[in-house]
């Protein structure tokens, strides 16, 4: 495997709740044929899976990028607004805006970032409201670097 | 344990049991809620998630974290397009009329003692 580099790339569309969950799925498929340990594919799995719902349920659409290599998986995801209104009270466990209909399906548990920062080594949120969040998150693929 | 035993043991009814090599499937441990996310961070390989919601974007979940099938509880039917999902993903989908504490009261016996009790 090399220095071969991975890089996936996935339009996530507003309300398309009957594709949630594809695009972290062929990540999890991908990373495995590039021989990611099956740790870090758990671990990135989670991360693309949320922000994937994210970007499903709460914006009006964005980009879930993934790229590995022979030291680590960074995931980015971008759309296109509203924004995080409180990105302070958003990173706090038990903390939704899900509308009820989104509760009724089981979202809105408030657990989507803390479940994403919980399993990144490295992990950033900006978010403008008006304009868009922004999520990278890092994770290393062996232990000496997590130190770093 | 293997899940075809469970199955027989907890009297439960399978929604698709086109997929394939179900009876093999190894079941663990359990894991119970109905909010995504924190089957997300709670649900582990090989563990039967029992949950009430029966709509499609269960099958992502269950997926996502290799469990060993889904348990929809107190005889809720999940839409077609669930089961249709579950099939073409290899995720078991799994009925019981019992409801959640008395489904898990029981699996957990099963699965820690060998028998229901």
């Amino acid at each position: 495997m090399g220095n071969e580099k991975v890089r996936l790339v996935y339009r996530i569309k507003a309300m398309d709740l009957a594709n949630a969950g594809a695009a972290s799925s062929h990540v999890k498929s991908e990373l495995q044929k590039y021989g990611i340990e099956e740790e870090v594919v758990k671990r990135v799995g989670i991360i693309c899976f949320e922000a994937e719902m994210n970007m499903i349920l709460y914006s009006v659409g964005g980009k879930l990028k993934v790229e590995a290599n022979s030291n680590s998986v960074e995931i980015f995801a971008e759309d296109n607004g509203p924004g995080i209104e409180d990105l302070e009270k958003a990173m706090q466990p038990g903390y939704s805006t899900a509308p009820p209909w989104a509760q009724d399906y089981g979202f809105g548990a408030g657990m989507g970032f803390p479940n994403m920062k919980q399993n990144s080594d490295v992990f950033e949120v900006e978010s403008a409201p008006g304009v868009g969040t922004k999520i990278h998150a890092i994770i290393y693929r062996r232990k000496e670097n997590e130190a770093k | 344990m293997k899940l075809s035993e469970v199955v027989k043991v907890m009297g439960l009814k399978i929604f698709n049991p086109e997929v394939e090599g179900w009876e093999m499937i190894e079941v663990s441990w359990g894991y119970a809620s109905d909010l995504l996310s924190d089957v997300i961070a709670g649900l582990s390989k090989d563990e039967l998630w029992v949950t009430i919601q029966r709509h499609l974007n269960v099958v992502a979940v269950a997926k996502l974290k290799d469990g060993a099938g889904i348990v929809i509880t107190k005889g809720i039917i999940p839409d077609d397009a669930t089961i249709k999902k579950a099939t073409e993903e290899g995720v078991v989908l799994l009925g019981t009329e019992m409801n959640t504490f008395e489904f898990c009261g029981k699996l957990y016996n099963l699965l820690k003692y060998g028998e229901i009790r």
